[in-house]
């Protein structure tokens, strides 16, 4: 038989006494929560085990004894078992180490149903816990997927433990040091762990609490009024991300400033994660806000901008008389290069109009502009997104031209193609199917298709300059609510704590073998083992409306061989995911 | 008890087993891969040198040297921590459960703890991998809803791959100790 005791690394140097823990049901194991000295008076222990029982809930019970006999202290050894009398339990352990060696020497003692006592001398495995503090603040994390409940999973033996050791916070009140009737040693006479910022903060939270949800109801006053609601604007503030991001931080604040406290663990953490991410938010926006601001930055951006509307206008117009002239040595068909040419130049020429008409207001919109970073500099970053996106709306107009010129002649060819051919697409079936067409309409359909085609390289030309335009635009914007996304979501709590106090996130344990001297048992040492910093990522993101790609690869590479508009981020709201 | 035979793995290399015994009920088992071979890494630094050489024959910028020899140590330092493994344990220990712990060469370690509850068997499974058939140790995770399926099959000495000789030793002593507890 094995039997396998968790025995506190503080313990290891303790006088001697009494072993109180529990016996852990289902395996043949146990674990020492503390261990009370000499003298004690037995009622009085018995009296006490009963009150931290009923405030914990943990089923204590002592154990058995602990000797480390030092000099003048001989003859314990009968002293020890006749305590077995007093306390009756169906085992009594009795576990002893002379100073000098590290190995234990074990014993059990067990009751049969006649209350005899056969001592038995087994081999069994002494588990020592490095830091048993350390077992009480972490976090047991399954390991593999599926098993996150851990209700589903009671029976695991160093779940049981931890959950022992967490509960038994009120045995470790008393110390060897107190006064009282009894003295003990556990692992928090070596003092406890605490910080006065962390208490501080504690403190601070239920005002602060109040505070933020009473900006909050203001502002949701606001936001419900009724001229808001109106669906023009609400189709512009789903499309905006500034006013996403707005709705997204909301909700983040409402989370953090809820009355109840945090259930279990993992709200705790995503409440601290949406904190800390919101604090470092604000922090760099007040950086990016000196930066602004000093320096008149402000106006110098404001008179580079204007130019550089000017500058990409005119690009885009010699970009178009290069089209229309014989680009890269193709010979397009004069007449709807001209036609198309002479659209887009017509429209650049009103967009540089608009742009000249608001240029003295240019330096006013981004000073009020910059004064949004104080909120974060994801809002910053939202902002710019946005104004790249007005100021680009050109190009937009551009690329959905050319896309859907593209596109129509693209589907005449296909279905002229199968005219030429003698074939039909069946609607009904969805597949293309053999047909007799007339004299007719086969001589127009040819015709159609001849002139169709030899269009093809001018139409083609110009969408694939226009998508390469509105590409770039595209991939600028990506990058900026790349880097959005980025802040709101990462969770800079759990990472620093991973750092910082690693055992507090702990995927399991880890062993060692200590010593194995034959005869005693064997000795392990227990520590945590933290989780991989990927996981604690993976974990604890806040889930966001991150942008994803709408579509793999090859399915964006189709649409754009067809002439399909293209979405390429999709943005995911946390109530539909 | 110590062991040190010379195993290969299952590319031909010299690898090294050595078993130790801390009592009837518990096992380690250390499976070391040969440490990197300076020639290996002279070679390729050689060659990366080489060609920043030829680069900047042609463009005279010397940021491409300063580059290459950067590139050459932060290349050696990300292969020696995360890639290149030194050795593999397997501690077992009855009624508790299996340890697994790979260590790389710069010296991180990561290990891995599966309870004895959680455990079904271990066994020895073969893989048809193109043209070669490997045996590989494995451990069978049971499936908490159903009794008699596995979950999980956790493959031990995966940066190693010992040969089938060295396996059939750890399975043996493995299961001996499995039978007892």
């Amino acid at each position: 038989m094995v039997l396998k005791i968790f025995f506190p690394q503080c313990c290891n140097r303790a006088d001697s006494g009494l072993l109180v823990g529990r016996w852990l049901s289902g395996h043949d194991s146990a674990v020492v929560l503390a261990v009370i000295h000499y003298p004690f008076i037995p009622g009085q222990v018995k009296q006490y085990i009963q009150q931290i029982q009923a405030r914990s809930g943990v089923e204590l019970s002592v154990l058995g004894s602990w000797s480390l006999p030092k000099e003048g202290q001989e003859g314990m050894e009968s002293f020890l078992r006749d305590l077995s009398t007093i306390f009756p339990q169906k085992r009594w352990l009795q576990i002893n180490r002379e100073l000098g060696k590290t190995g234990f020497n074990c014993q059990v003692l067990s009751r049969d149903q006649n209350g005899r006592v056969i001592p038995r001398e087994i081999k069994k495995k002494a588990d020592k816990i490095d830091g048993e503090r350390k077992v009480m603040l972490s976090q047991l994390h399954p390991i593999e997927n599926g098993l996150s409940d851990p209700t589903t999973d009671p029976t695991s033996e160093l779940r049981q433990m931890f959950r022992s050791v967490a509960l038994s916070q009120p045995l470790f009140f008393l110390d060897r040091y107190d006064d009282g009737p009894l003295k003990s040693t556990h692992w928090q006479s070596e003092g406890r762990e605490a910080s006065i910022i962390v208490e501080l903060l504690k403190h601070s939270t239920l005002p602060l609490c109040v505070l933020i949800r009473w900006l909050l109801s203001i502002w949701t006053w606001i936001c419900d009024i009724r001229v808001f609601s109106l669906s023009p604007l609400r189709f512009l503030s789903s499309k905006l991300s500034t006013c996403v991001q707005l709705s997204y931080r909301t909700e983040h604040m409402r989370t953090v400033s809820s009355q109840k406290p945090a259930a279990g663990h993992t709200e705790f953490m995503r409440k601290a994660n949406m904190v800390v991410s919101v604090l470092l938010d604000v922090a760099l926006g007040m950086l990016l806000m000196w930066w602004l601001y000093k320096d008149n930055h402000i106006s110098m951006l404001a008179n580079t901008l204007v130019p550089a509307a000017d500058h990409v206008a005119k690009e885009l117009e010699e970009l178009l008389q290069w089209l229309m002239g014989a680009p890269a040595g193709l010979k397009m068909n004069r007449a709807l290069d001209q036609v198309l040419g002479r659209f887009f130049l017509y429209h650049i020429h009103l967009w540089i109009s608009y742009i000249h008409l608001m240029s003295p207001f240019i330096e006013g919109i981004l000073w009020y502009g910059g004064l949004s970073a104080c909120f974060g500099l994801t809002f910053a970053l939202s902002l710019l997104s946005d104004m790249v996106a007005l100021l680009t709306f050109h190009i937009y107009c551009f690329y959905v031209y050319g896309a859907r010129l593209y596109c129509l002649k693209i589907y005449g060819l296909s279905s002229l193609w199968r005219l030429f051919r003698g074939k039909k697409w069946n609607v009904l079936r969805q597949r293309v199917d053999s047909c007799s067409y007339d004299l007719d309409q086969l001589f127009i359909g040819t015709l159609l298709f001849t002139v169709l085609l030899f269009l093809l390289p001018t139409t083609a030309l110009y969408y694939l300059v226009f998508t390469l335009l509105r590409l770039v635009v595209v991939l600028f914007q990506g990058v900026l609510h790349l880097s959005v996304d980025f802040i709101n979501s990462f969770p800079l709590f759990a990472v620093a704590l991973r750092i910082t106090r690693s055992y507090r996130l702990a995927e399991g344990v880890k062993f060692k073998v200590l010593c194995e001297e034959p005869g005693t048992a064997l000795h392990l040492l227990m520590e945590i083992n933290p989780l991989k910093s990927s996981t604690v990522v993976q974990l604890y993101r806040t889930p966001t409306y991150s942008c994803y790609p709408k579509d793999s690869w090859a399915a964006l590479a189709k649409k754009l061989f067809v002439g399909e508009l293209i979405y390429p981020w999709r943005h995911k709201t946390t109530k539909t995911d | 008890m110590m062991e040190d035979e010379t195993f290969t793995d299952i590319s031909g290399k010299a690898i090294s087993l050595s078993c130790q015994d801390h009592s009837s009920l518990c096992k380690e088992f250390v499976v070391s891969v040969p440490k990197v071979s300076i020639g290996k890494v002279m070679v390729y630094t050689c060659c990366v040198w080489l060609l920043a050489y030829a680069v900047f024959f042609f463009t005279e910028n010397t940021a491409v040297l300063s580059s290459a020899i950067f590139i050459t140590l932060v290349g050696m330092m990300l292969h020696i921590h995360f890639v290149k493994v030194d050795h593999e344990t397997l501690l077992f220990i009855g009624s508790l459960g299996i340890q697994l712990s790979s260590s790389y060469a710069s010296g991180r370690e990561t290990t891995t703890f599966i309870e004895m509850g959680k455990i079904k068997d271990i066994v020895i499974n073969e893989a048809i991998y193109m043209h070669q058939i490997i045996y590989y140790l494995c451990v069978l995770l049971k499936d908490p809803s159903e009794p008699n399926a596995v979950a999980r099959v956790v493959p031990l000495f995966q940066s190693s791959k010992p040969r089938l000789n060295c396996l059939v030793k750890v399975y043996k002593s493995c299961q001996e100790i499995l039978s007892k507890c």
